[in-house]
């Protein structure tokens, strides 16, 4: 059996929570003080996953950098795989906000979007 | 001179809100005012998600949920003017502005609303010892560098205070391959949002230390490293628990506060505690015709607040514009007054118009508070009686106060927003 602790991020309570695991498979979750907590718990300790949110440099814009985003969440482990992509794109302006700027980032399946319009 | 119905201050979420919601309540001639370079104020840095949830029930980046209000600002055909700075109200109402294009320029209004936001608590405002060398950021500026700017301010980091914009930074910052060394918090608990503890601090396995503060900076021209110290109950750092961080850069998220230079120079009575203006139950300041809204009023955790606040002052403008430059009163005034753990109440009076049912009372605790009542009294009688499970300073809290409740008091009295024990 696995234990793993965790906080609750659904409010500011904060309940500190615990999770027992029996081969990958949640069979506990304790020290939850709503159902909120339990959903949580479950998700994060077997698939956590992240919006991803950054910047990507621009060419010709009137900035230097347009922000983008993931357009679905992606597993947690595959933020860093995510970021060195970002790092390597260069857009060029002008951009659309929800332009795909990379597509299937780090073969996540999500697509990374433009969150702001750029002349 | 050129003369307007309500000139709005400022083109942040506040600004942009209240503009909207007065022109739907029939008024034609408004202008905002904006000194950055677009609309959309703080949210254009706040490229991060989780804005939005209550106003459009999805998740936005800052980008998105700003441009959603400008788009219907000019939609909607309201005139704005960016890198524009408005230097002084005067109590009569006349704006005095000035950009690049016009020079120095008035315009008349015939209502104000103040939506000017907050800045950064700087360093000159925290006494921190040590030199002043290159490398020391507030957490919004260094925001600003890497989200708007596309520019890295170091590559060391530690970070000073543990309010949302601090912890947003510490993960920014690490994604950007800086190596944030630590958080630390004088307070003994958080002023930021759980979701941020875990989502910016601990998925990066970046160290909170809380009770703990800055007692030296080492560098002269640039930072070279930050001693941190524990400190005690009456937050005095503790002799011998001094630990040295080598780092280039630090940052500072040390408390917001609102920007009223021009609200004082107005001369409307202000809030020591908010440091905001005093306001009534329509938003509108000592001075008639001057309303205000949003982080100038008071600081705000979520821009959905701050939208529905600005729509109120927004809604309240337009009444006054049309009604001919003042209010139906139907009701006597009732102070409204914050005892026993709440730290203050936004508005400060209300009065009942006969028009509106409800009125949103929003407040904030001094210290964190379980299973503690929110009590709420008038002239004597306990009319809400509310349990909550936890009260903490970093979270805005907010009930309804029915209007009905007023009619037996046509001599008005004292509405008291209070904190009981179970």
């Amino acid at each position: 059996m696995e234990r793993k602790e965790l906080i609750c991020i659904g409010c500011p309570m904060g309940c500190m929570m615990s999770v027992e695991l029996e081969q990958g498979k949640v069979t506990a979750v304790t020290g939850n003080t709503c159902k909120r907590g339990d959903a949580y718990a479950r998700k994060e300790v077997t698939d956590p996953t992240r919006i991803v949110t950054s910047t990507v440099k621009l060419r010709g814009g009137q900035y230097p950098v347009v922000s983008v985003k993931t357009s679905k969440d992606i597993p947690k482990d595959m933020i860093e795989a995510c970021m060195k992509a970002l790092k390597e794109t260069e857009a060029k302006a002008p951009v659309e906000i929800g332009d795909v700027i990379v597509e299937n980032v780090a073969g996540t399946g999500a697509d990374v979007v433009a969150t702001k319009t750029v002349l | 001179m050129e003369t307007y119905d309500i000139v709005v201050i400022g083109g942040g979420p506040a600004g942009l809100a209240a503009a909207l919601s007065a022109k739907r309540k029939g008024v034609s001639r408004i202008i905002i005012l904006e000194r950055d370079r677009e609309l959309g104020g703080i949210l254009n840095q706040c490229i991060h998600n989780g804005f939005g949830l209550h106003t459009f029930q999805e998740e936005l980046t800052g980008p998105e949920y700003a441009a959603r209000f400008a788009a219907e600002v000019k939609r909607e055909g309201i005139a704005f003017l960016l890198d524009t700075m408005v230097t002084d109200i005067s109590p009569d109402k006349i704006v005095t502005a000035m950009n690049s294009r016009e020079g120095l320029f008035h315009i008349s209004a015939k209502a104000v609303i103040l939506a000017m936001g907050c800045r950064e608590r700087p360093r000159g405002a925290l006494n921190i010892p040590g030199y002043r060398p290159a490398g020391i950021y507030s957490a919004g500026t260094a925001q600003r560098l890497v989200n708007i700017e596309g520019y890295m301010p170091g590559r060391e980091v530690v970070i000073l205070g543990s309010g949302d914009i601090g912890l947003i930074m510490a993960r920014r910052m690490t994604l950007e391959g800086a190596k944030v060394k630590v958080v630390a918090e004088l307070m003994p608990y958080s002023g930021g949002l759980k979701r941020n503890i875990v989502q910016c601090l601990e998925d990066y396995k970046i160290p909170l230390k809380l009770s703990h503060t800055v007692v030296d900076i080492q560098g002269k021209e640039r930072v070279r490293g930050v001693t941190l110290a524990k400190v005690d109950q009456d937050r005095n750092p503790i002799p011998g628990t001094e630990e040295t961080y080598s780092c280039d850069t630090l940052l500072l998220s040390c408390g917001l506060v609102p920007e009223n230079e021009l609200s004082r120079g107005i001369g409307v009575f202000m809030n020591p505690v908010t440091s905001g203006p005093v306001v009534n139950g329509r938003f509108q300041t000592s001075v008639a015709g001057v309303f205000a809204c949003g982080n100038v009023l008071h600081v705000h955790d979520l821009v959905d607040f701050v939208s529905q606040e600005a729509a109120g002052a927004g809604e309240s403008a337009a009444e006054y514009v049309l009604c001919g430059c003042s209010f139906k009163k139907e009701g006597a005034d009732f102070q409204v007054k914050a005892q026993g753990g709440v730290r203050y109440t936004v508005p400060s009076s209300i009065c009942s118009d006969g028009v509106r049912q409800q009125q949103t009372i929003r407040f904030r605790v001094g210290d964190v508070y379980k299973n503690h009542f929110i009590a709420v009294y008038l002239n004597g009688k306990r009319l809400i009686h509310k349990k909550r499970q936890i009260m903490a300073p970093g979270e805005m809290e907010e009930l309804n106060f029915d209007m009905n409740w007023l009619s037996p008091y046509p001599d008005g009295g004292e509405i008291i927003v209070t904190l009981e024990e179970a």
